[in-house]
């Protein structure tokens, strides 16, 4: 009996430990000296394992945050436009071939040492892969040599001419020698505090930043995946600031501010060229005609979105068509005609498969709009949605390339019209659908190699008129982006970019 | 002791068993860890090199026996998605999880037992009728939904919490129980509402025994028989169902932390799931299991000190 009673008794110690030994406790005293705001903002998946920059792999939501954290020597505004960050100005060479760039004094790090003119050479020739012969950034794989012409100027020399280049100068600047899987060290409005998978990243007001310090003293981001428990957040106070919601679940935030705006990315059904049956054009054009996006938008998202036509949003001013959005106007007995030219009808009808990423909404519901829309053709399209989660949906459908046909957004990492077109060029890796396109090519070509603004606008519609013509893919919308905050939150401003610019939110008590 | 021993065995070689089952459910399934870490620089070439790099390209038992010997001595491996160790990925979110699991556990307990007696007690009266209705609801309701109306009400309405609100144990240990108690509680109550019915049957069925004859007739009154004679043999199943419910607890929370947006092991699992990180979601795995096994261990353990004729060999 006492062994018995003893062993009971040593298990019991043992379970206690178990779960007191968890919880080491560390008190983080406030200090509170600052007297300032710490903004929670809900995000709806964890960042990217590598918070590295030069990393090109990096998923939209970790460019979004790390927006806040890393600066290049040019940054985007909320209009579109270059504005010089840790560069003051630069100055290009007739040729469009060599760029100068003039460091802005006084530029600190979060470590706290001045930016030279070492720093952005080592930054730019491993964004560049210059040492390794592999760049990192694939917008920079055209940069032949970087170097420091003084302390203060850097001349990067570029292989082929390109009038686009300051685009792609918002890589980020680090310090020399420095390995961003070490320590994440930037110039930023904010600096990097920590992380916890699946939990937060933390990040702190920079308080040496050369512009204009940010009104926060902390900001911490919550993942929460869950769209319900984002909304629950967000009406509980127990978050400041959402991004990237949806009108459905909007309109259960009515108290609190909403601010509309847009996704910019170009959300399709995005078709594989390379197999039937979606190798035959007639085919590709029939679902066109027969897909009334307009009521994919009315329906999947309450009427909020802007309808386009190829492969290019708004956000990018004078390289958007708009005719384009009107391309294929609705029209069931047309889509019919083409089906029954390509041999599909009631008794022979077209079926394929729309594999979707359950983890987006916003395409598993245009998904079914789509499929309701289809079914109504008099029963000679029968499309079925195949849910798969993200990765499987990465590895099989977008690197695998083994799919008929898939819902999902295309977006641009700079604002280049390229960053949306060379996707398509025949031989792209990026070109999931497998379009071949010899006049695309050559267009595609031909607005790269031009140095003249006007002329590369027109070959670059003329690239979104060959996608339409072709009906590469049943192209849907922009879709709408809803940001919402607690009512003393202000100050959040749109970009036409995936990113989150929190150095201006503001938070009162 | 020889029981405890036998007993300790059979849980070693549990885990063993689980942890191998855990490891080549991955090798089934589809989707490649190198796949989402290459992301838009994916060639097959590189995923063979990064692969080769990760030991990938091993044979399974080879790696298997790795990581077994690295668990044994401390070492749970690297994360395939977090530049991280996955000791450093998991820190703080086991606590929240096992709390979670233990406070949900406890108040099975704290609201079954005594629910379970008073009911046998008034057996056939109104309120026994009403209960055991209700019962009937209580046990359908899944642990999830509870936790949605509880967010409405509790946290909405009656404000009692702030819903997705969270604060570590060591910024405040009450406010993290206190963050604790509602999903323990919607975790809590449909496994109350089975165990209240298990314990009023079993004792009802104890009373039909001819020991409780036998101690009515030395004069016990009802309350007495209960307590000194009917109690100590109807409390058994009981316990050994106790310890069954905690693999359901367990379960339940990683659903419920998704509801309450706690930072616990369950969306850490679900994400690694998606991310093919095969160390942590293995890592995971083993612990849920040891601590499911772990607790039968007790249970039998504890079975053993009610009821001394349990014994093995």
């Amino acid at each position: 009996m006492t062994k018995r009673i003893l062993t009971l008794a040593l298990t019991l110690v043992m379970t206690a430990a178990l779960f007191i030994g968890g919880g080491q406790s560390a008190w983080a005293a406030e200090n509170g000296s600052t007297g300032d705001a710490e903004l929670i903002v809900g995000i709806a998946a964890d960042l990217d394992s590598s918070l590295d920059p030069h990393v090109s792999s990096s998923s939209a939501g970790t460019r979004e945050v790390l927006f806040n954290i890393y600066e290049g020597l040019l940054k985007p505004d909320t209009e579109g436009n270059l504005v010089p960050a840790v560069a003051e100005d630069y100055t290009v060479s007739e040729a469009a071939d060599q760029y100068t760039f003039t460091l802005r004094e006084g530029v600190r790090f979060h470590d706290g040492s001045e930016v030279t003119a070492g720093d952005v050479v080592y930054s730019l020739t491993r964004a560049a892969g210059l040492d390794t012969g592999e760049p990192l950034m694939a917008t920079l794989a055209n940069v032949a040599g970087v170097e420091a012409a003084d302390d203060k100027t850097v001349v990067v020399t570029l292989s082929t001419p390109d009038v686009e280049f300051p685009a792609y100068m918002t890589a980020a600047i680090i310090p020399e020698g420095s390995d961003p899987a070490d320590g994440i060290v930037g110039t930023g409005p904010f600096r990097y505090v920590s992380r916890s998978p699946q939990e937060n990243i933390v990040m702190e007001r920079f308080e040496d930043y050369w512009g204009e310090k940010a009104r926060c003293a902390k900001v911490t981001f919550r993942v929460i995946e869950d769209g319900q428990t984002m909304v629950m957040s967000l009406r509980s106070g127990a978050i400041d600031l959402a991004a990237h919601l949806e009108a459905s679940q909007v309109a259960e935030l009515a108290d609190l501010t909403v601010l509309e705006g847009s996704m910019n990315l170009v959300q399709a059904v995005y078709l594989n060229n390379a197999q039937p049956p979606f190798d035959e054009p007639l085919v590709r054009q029939a679902l066109c005609y027969g897909v009334d996006k307009q009521m994919v938008i009315d329906l999947a998202g309450d009427g909020h979105g802007f309808a386009v036509g190829s492969s290019m949003y708004p956000a990018f001013g004078k390289y958007f068509d708009a005719e384009l959005t009107d391309f294929y106007q609705p029209d069931a007995q047309k889509a019919l005609e083409l089906l029954a030219q390509a041999g599909y009808d009631a008794a022979h009808p077209l079926a394929f498969t729309i594999t979707v990423p359950s983890n987006y909404t916003p395409h598993v519901d245009a998904a079914q709009v789509v499929v309701n829309l289809l079914d109504q053709l008099g029963g000679a399209v029968k499309a079925e949605i195949q849910q798969v989660e993200w990765a499987t949906w990465y590895s099989d459908v977008y690197q695998g390339r083994q799919f008929e046909a898939t819902v999902c957004g295309m977006d641009a990492s700079t604002l280049t019209a390229s960053a949306m077109l060379s996707r398509f060029v025949s031989d792209s890796p990026k070109n999931f659908i497998g379009f071949v396109n010899a006049d695309y090519d050559a267009a595609y070509a031909a607005a790269l190699a031009t140095e003249d603004d006007a002329e590369q606008v027109a070959r670059f519609r003329d690239c979104q008129s060959i996608l339409a013509q072709q009906a590469a893919n049943v192209y849907i919308q922009d879709l709408a982006d809803f940001v919402v905050m607690q009512p003393n939150v202000t100050g959040y401003r749109f970009y036409p970019l995936y990113v989150m610019d929190l150095g201006c939110v503001e938070k009162t008590a | 002791m020889r029981y405890v021993l036998k007993k300790t065995g059979v849980l070693l070689v549990t885990l063993l068993l689980i942890s191998l089952l855990a490891f080549l459910a991955f090798q089934i399934i589809p989707g490649d860890p190198t796949a989402k870490l290459l992301g838009n620089d994916y060639t097959p070439e590189r995923a063979a090199a990064l692969r080769h790099e990760m030991g990938l390209d091993r044979n399974v038992f080879v790696r298997y026996w790795d990581w077994l010997t690295g668990f044994v001595t401390g070492d749970m491996g690297a994360s395939y998605s977090y530049g991280m160790r996955v000791a450093e990925v998991m820190e703080g979110k086991g606590v929240v999880t096992a709390a979670l699991s233990l406070m949900a556990w406890l108040l099975v307990i704290a609201i079954s037992v005594p629910l379970g007696i008073a009911l046998a007690r008034w057996q056939g009266r109104r309120i026994d009728r009403v209960f055991v209705a209700m019962n009937q609801v209580f046990m359908a309701i899944p642990p999830f939904f509870l936790g949605i109306v509880f967010t409405y009400v509790f946290g909405l309405v009656l404000k009692l919490f702030v819903p997705g609100g969270f604060v570590r144990p060591q910024e405040s240990f009450w406010g993290f129980l206190g963050y604790l108690a509602f999903p323990a509680l919607a975790i809590a109550i449909p496994k109350a509402a089975m165990v209240t019915k298990l314990l009023r049957s079993s004792i009802l069925d104890q009373m039909d025994e001819d020991y409780v004859r036998t101690a009515y007739s030395r004069g016990n009154s009802r309350w007495g028989v209960l307590r000194g004679h009917v109690l100590r043999n109807a409390i058994l199943p009981v316990v050994t169902f106790l310890a069954m419910t905690l693999a359901d607890i367990v379960a339940g929370s990683i659903i419920v932390e998704q509801v309450f947006a706690l930072p616990g092991l369950g969306r850490l699992l679900l994400a690694s799931i998606g991310n093919r990180d095969y160390p942590v979601v293995q890592c995971i795995v083993v612990i849920i299991a040891a601590l499911v096994v772990f607790m039968n261990y007790l249970a039998d353990v504890v079975t053993q000190t009610i009821d001394p004729r349990i014994r093995l060999g």
